[in-house]
């Protein structure tokens, strides 16, 4: 990255309301240099051509009504041009067009959940089609939190108990971040992952990609997520395969391990076929119906030393998931 | 309570009202239990100093923390603990006392002829209400610390499982405090000017603690009621800001930010009142539209109240409720450039003279030029929706927090700090450290302005390797910064171990602070003052008048 | 709120200071005439009621909200609390009002005993006020008509009474708790105000020349009637 990368004040704009925006944006940045320029140069000026000098004396302070009126009004003009441009760029930004694309968004703490109109989910990162409104109708299972897609210059608060909206339409291929944008916490401890390595999970970390695919791609990835995933060699994923890919993307692995260290949640080694203790004294078999239960309603059969605070998957997962999670654990025996 | 505590003395031993209100009652004792405005003030800066240390400390730790992405010296945890606690102190132990009820309280009745203000007995309890809610606050530290952010915001402070009752039990008390002072303030500047003392002669100081104690009362009992109301939620799962029991998260943020915003105000205001009263001195020349300057803080005062809802842009209020709001923003800019062309046109064939107050002022003016500026950007509404809760509204609220109001108070302590203890300081070794001031707070969130435009969101532990040179830039700046006030500290202990004798007037001001004794008596004034002429009439002496007293005063006291 | 009086009354001016020093006992140093100390303290008490209005303020604009959101719920809810306790304790309370009033009056003519006794009336009409809210409260709790959490236990109970409450009915009770609990806590401190200026009387402290303690007392107390006056239709009248 160069100097003049490091001074630049705006991200690449990805989408149709980048070109608005920043013109707006310099305007405002030019102006605000312009006036501080004027400004604080006179007082400068001021200051160096007044300094103290003995036997000069200040002259007394006047009146200059016109100039006082002057830069009192003078404002009032340029702030109804500036409220005018933004008033109208935040309405281009809250009305979608009707033919948008919709995508469900869940936000919890601490990933996002993206449902795809063919009901079809992803994880942390979500794909979007080139050149077509997309609209994203958000919701959140615990605090608030806030979709942020600096490159597409959007933002939306998403709220328990009511739905919230924002739409986009992107003009450009490739993969740009997103992030929460609205303060939700941490985890207590770092999460130990596999490789034994310590990973913080919390409001920072609660972001991903948004990979815009061509038109002509974006139907081919709707089916994909729907299917088990290929290797290169075009040979489908086996359940098991699939599972294991899904312990990291569903973010499994943030609670569960599967070298038997217990984490926020219990380890996933050695669990199938045993007999697992419950919060309520009772011991039940970790057969296939347990783990599937546990998965879409989690706090209805608690293990014993583990807290009630699991999200539901209900809804996220789709029924060759599931299947393909369990075929997972069952590997781990 | 403070109020028993108060009774004791006064009524077997009055201090002698001519002798030097530091000499007059000595003992420990005859602190705690004083009724002096200016002993007061002097407790308060004590305690507001200590916090700013405090609130400094966490600050630092915050910058080296994100000096490398991932984990520096602390965990997410306990970095989420400490800007909450960072931002805590600094609103709520530091600058809304700051100015207020510290500078102000020394300075307040002497500028306007009094004895004292209205209530003495209720400015000491509102102190000692500080410091019972600074203990909460302290409380809620060694207990685990509060991890919500400063603005508490539901449902997360309501499901964490963080020390917030302790923590918003402290700031409920603590409002108590600021509205006991902004209710003793209206009281005395109402009823307590001196003779000839009339509303047009009112310096301009006190025209901003006027309009910020207004704020003060009418503002902090709706926190107050929103903090109660979260303890309950909390306590007792009342379930009004529940979603899930059909109560509103965002109703919260309604009500925090009807008395946050208006906070904001109550920070910034008395900066600029600071500000106003150095550059008038330091500029030989009265203030340029005092009438402006005079009602441009009550056009603040109103319009604080007015426009709470810029705060949630993007949290889902109606589009007609942003528009009302954004439109009100924009009308901040008018008092608030109204304010910045009048001090810029003071210095005009003034007689400027460069006193380390005056730098601070000067600052002042260069730093909230940046931050009144880039508050426009936020409040055009289709740009706040990209800036909203990125870098670039922290460094924003911190020009206007930290380079307006801690530059307004360091000013105004540097300003009074000969009238308060009596003694000079290094002139020189004093600019040393402003310049360290200046450049490291610049530094710091110059950085932070382009990494947040570029999408770095606040409140992030960790980044992405794209915004490492802004935050290693910050954080080196957050260095010198420290060395800046380090220095200063030195320099001000220096000058109570070894400083000079301090003439009544060393800056010849023409403010009536200045005609009594440094330090004042313990009644302030000999004789009540009869004021015959305002307080920057600079024209009406020779530079020497200046020094040694105005002629007319003189003539009064005397008959 | 107190302490304002306390000050005045009680802050004795420095000997020699002004002349008028021994002349009039109560005239705190600061203070030119008794008049102007007076005035001072009576700005302070309204400002006061200023900031107390505004912390209520808060409470309204919530209940406005949730009203506006569901008034059938709160018309349902609100039958549950007890109209014929909720008029009492507004006739106690408008009559303590006029008695706090009264009280002012016979210390501005001097008249040390009327002052008590009037006192005491009012004290005694908000003892009386605070144990009717005892047993509205009482009852409350025994039918489970608790705020958030706590409301859903009994609610089988009123099945036979014919009609259920709507599950939200619990955020009228939250309001319910939070209003008059405040202004509860408010009865209370004026209790402690009007005791405080009672102590002051019986000590001889109140004279023809300086009433402040008992005008600024009655009229903190004026405001803990005045809430109650909106709360009582707000809460009981919603029809």
């Amino acid at each position: 990255m160069n100097s003049t990368d490091l001074m630049k004040q705006l991200p690449a704009q990805w989408s149709t309301f980048g070109p608005g925006f920043d013109w707006l944006f310099y305007f405002l940045y030019w102006m605000s240099v312009i006036l501080f320029v004027g400004i604080i140069g006179t007082a400068v000026y001021f200051v160096v051509k007044y300094r103290r000098r003995p036997g000069v004396k200040a002259e007394p302070t006047g009146h200059n009504l016109v100039m006082e009126l002057a830069w009192t009004v003078a404002p009032v003009v340029l702030l109804v041009m500036l409220f005018h441009w933004g008033f109208s760029g935040y309405i281009s930004l809250t009305s979608p067009p009707p033919d948008a694309l919709d995508i469900r968004v869940r936000a919890r703490k601490w990933s996002w959940d993206f449902e795809y109109p063919n009901g079809g989910h992803s994880q942390n990162d979500v794909t979007v089609p080139l050149n077509r409104p997309v609209r994203f109708v958000m919701s959140s299972e615990d605090v608030i939190h806030s979709m942020f897609v600096p490159a597409f210059r959007v933002k939306r608060d998403a709220v328990p108990g009511m739905y919230s909206t924002l739409w986009f339409q992107a003009t450009h291929t490739g993969d740009t971040r997103f992030y929460c944008a609205e303060y939700c916490g941490a985890a207590d401890e770092p999460v130990t992952q596999a490789d034994g390595s310590a990973r913080e999970t919390g409001h920072f970390s609660m972001g991903g990609l948004v990979h815009i695919v061509p038109q002509s791609a974006w139907a081919g990835y709707l089916e994909s997520i729907l299917r088990a995933p290929s290797h290169a060699d075009g040979r489908e994923f086996t359940p098991a395969e699939w599972g294991e890919q899904l312990y990291t993307q569903q973010n499994c692995n943030t609670c569960h391990s599967v070298n038997g260290t217990p984490m926020t949640g219990p380890t996933w080694q050695h669990l199938f076929g045993q007999q697992v203790p419950l919060a309520d004294g009772t011991r039940v078999l970790a057969d296939e119906n347990f783990i599937r239960r546990s998965i879409l309603e989690p706090n209805a059969q608690v293990v014993q030393g583990f807290g009630p605070i699991m999200p539901s998957y209900q809804g996220s997962l789709t029924d060759r998931q599931l299947d393909a999670i369990i075929a997972y654990i069952r590997t781990l025996r | 309570m403070a109020t028993e505590v108060a009774n004791a003395p006064s009524h077997h031993e009055e201090p002698d009202p001519n002798e030097n209100y530091l000499k007059a009652g000595r003992g420990i004792w005859s602190w705690m239990t004083t009724l002096d405005h200016k002993r007061i003030g002097v407790m308060y800066l004590v305690a507001v100093i200590l916090a700013f240390f405090m609130g400094g400390m966490f600050a630092l730790l915050i910058r080296l923390e994100l000096l490398t992405p991932g984990r520096t010296i602390m965990g997410a945890a306990t970095y989420n603990r400490v800007f909450t606690l960072h931002g805590a102190i600094m609103v709520f132990l530091f600058i809304i006392p700051s100015i207020p009820a510290a500078l102000g309280n020394f300075v307040l009745p002497i500028m306007l002829g009094a004895k004292d203000v209205a209530f003495p007995r209720l400015n000491l309890m509102s102190f000692y209400v500080y410091v019972v809610g600074a203990v909460f606050c302290l409380f809620s530290i060694v207990s685990g610390a509060i991890d919500t952010g400063w603005t508490f915001y539901t449902p997360y402070s309501t499901t964490s499982s963080s020390s917030v009752v302790s923590m918003t039990l402290g700031v409920f008390i603590l409002g108590f405090s600021s509205i006991l002072t902004g209710l003793n303030f209206i009281v005395t500047i109402h009823k307590l000017r001196a003779p000839g003392m009339h509303w047009r002669r009112l310096p301009l100081f006190i025209w901003g603690m006027y309009a910020t104690s207004i704020m003060q009362v009418l503002a902090t009992p709706v926190l107050a009621i929103t903090l109660a109301l979260l303890a309950m939620e909390k306590l007792l799962g009342l379930g009004i800001f529940d979603a899930s029991l059909g109560g509103d998260p965002v109703l919260f943020q309604h009500f925090f930010w009807f008395y946050s915003h208006p906070a904001v105000y109550i920070m910034i205001v008395p900066g600029m009142a600071v500000v106003s009263e150095l550059f008038a001195t330091f500029s030989r020349r009265a203030v340029f539209g005092y009438f402006a300057i005079a009602m441009s803080s009550l056009g603040l005062a109103l319009l604080g109240f007015l426009v709470w809802g810029h705060h949630m842009f993007t949290s889902g209020q109606s589009e007609f409720a942003t528009m009302v709001f954004s439109g009100l923003t924009m009308l901040v800019a008018i008092p608030s450039g109204v304010k910045t062309f009048n001090w810029t046109a003071t210095l005009y064939k003034g007689s400027i003279w460069l006193t380390t107050p005056m730098l601070y002022a000067l600052a002042f003016l260069v730093q909230f030029a940046i931050g009144g500026l880039t508050g426009l950007f936020l409040g055009v509404l289709s740009i706040d929706i990209h800036l909203h809760d990125t870098y670039f509204v922290v460094a924003h609220f911190h020009y206007v927090m930290m380079g307006g109001t801690v530059m307004g108070f360091v000013g105004g302590l540097l300003y009074w700090w000969p009238k308060i203890t009596g003694k000079l300081y290094n002139e020189t070794a004093a600019k040393v450290s402003f310049g360290f001031v200046f450049a490291g707070f610049n530094a710091v969130f110059i950085a932070q302005f382009i990494m947040g435009s570029r999408g770095m969101p606040r409140r992030y532990y960790d980044y992405v390797p794209e915004f490492r040179p802004y935050h290693a830039f910050s954080t080196y700046g957050s260095w010198i910064l420290a060395v800046g006030f380090f220095i200063l500290a030195g320099v001000l202990i220096q000058s109570l171990r070894k400083g000079a004798k301090a003439p009544p007037n060393p800056w010849g001001s023409a403010g009536f602070e200045w005609n009594t004794a440094s330090p004042p008596i313990f009644s302030n004034f000999a004789e009540t003052p009869v004021i015959t002429r305002g307080p920057y009439d600079y024209h009406e002496a020779t530079e020497e008048e200046l020094f040694d007293g105005f002629p007319e005063d003189f003539k009064k006291t005397e008959s | 709120m107190s302490s304002a009086t306390t000050t005045d009354a009680s802050h004795a001016a420095p000997a020699g200071e002004h002349g008028h020093g021994h002349q009039y006992p109560f005239l705190a140093h600061h203070f030119d005439t008794p008049v102007h100390q007076f005035d001072s303290a009576k700005l302070g008490m309204w400002i006061f009621i200023a900031t107390e209005i505004l912390m209520f303020g808060g409470l309204f604009v919530a209940y406005g909200i949730f009203r506006g959101q569901e008034p059938e719920m709160f018309r349902m809810a609100h039958e549950r609390l007890d109209r014929i306790m909720g008029a009492v304790n507004t006739v106690v309370l408008l009559f303590s009002s006029l008695t706090a009033a009264l009280a002012v009056r016979q210390s501005q003519v001097g008249d040390r005993k009327g002052t008590t006794r009037w006192l005491v009336i009012t004290l005694i009409c908000a003892v009386i006020f605070l144990v009717v809210k005892f047993f509205e409260y009482q009852h409350k709790f025994h039918d489970g008509l608790l705020p958030g959490h706590y409301f859903q236990a009994h609610l089988q109970q009123f099945a036979h009474h014919g009609h259920v409450l709507p599950q939200r009915a619990h955020m009228f009770f939250a309001l319910y708790f939070m209003m008059t609990g405040l202004h509860g806590v408010h009865v209370l401190i004026g209790m402690g105000v009007l005791s405080w200026v009672l102590k002051q009387n019986l000590d001889g402290k109140i004279s023809k020349q300086f009433f402040t303690p008992v005008e600024i007392g009655a009229l903190y107390w004026h405001l803990v009637d005045l809430v109650w006056i909106y709360l009582f239709p707000l809460l009981y009248l919603v029809g």
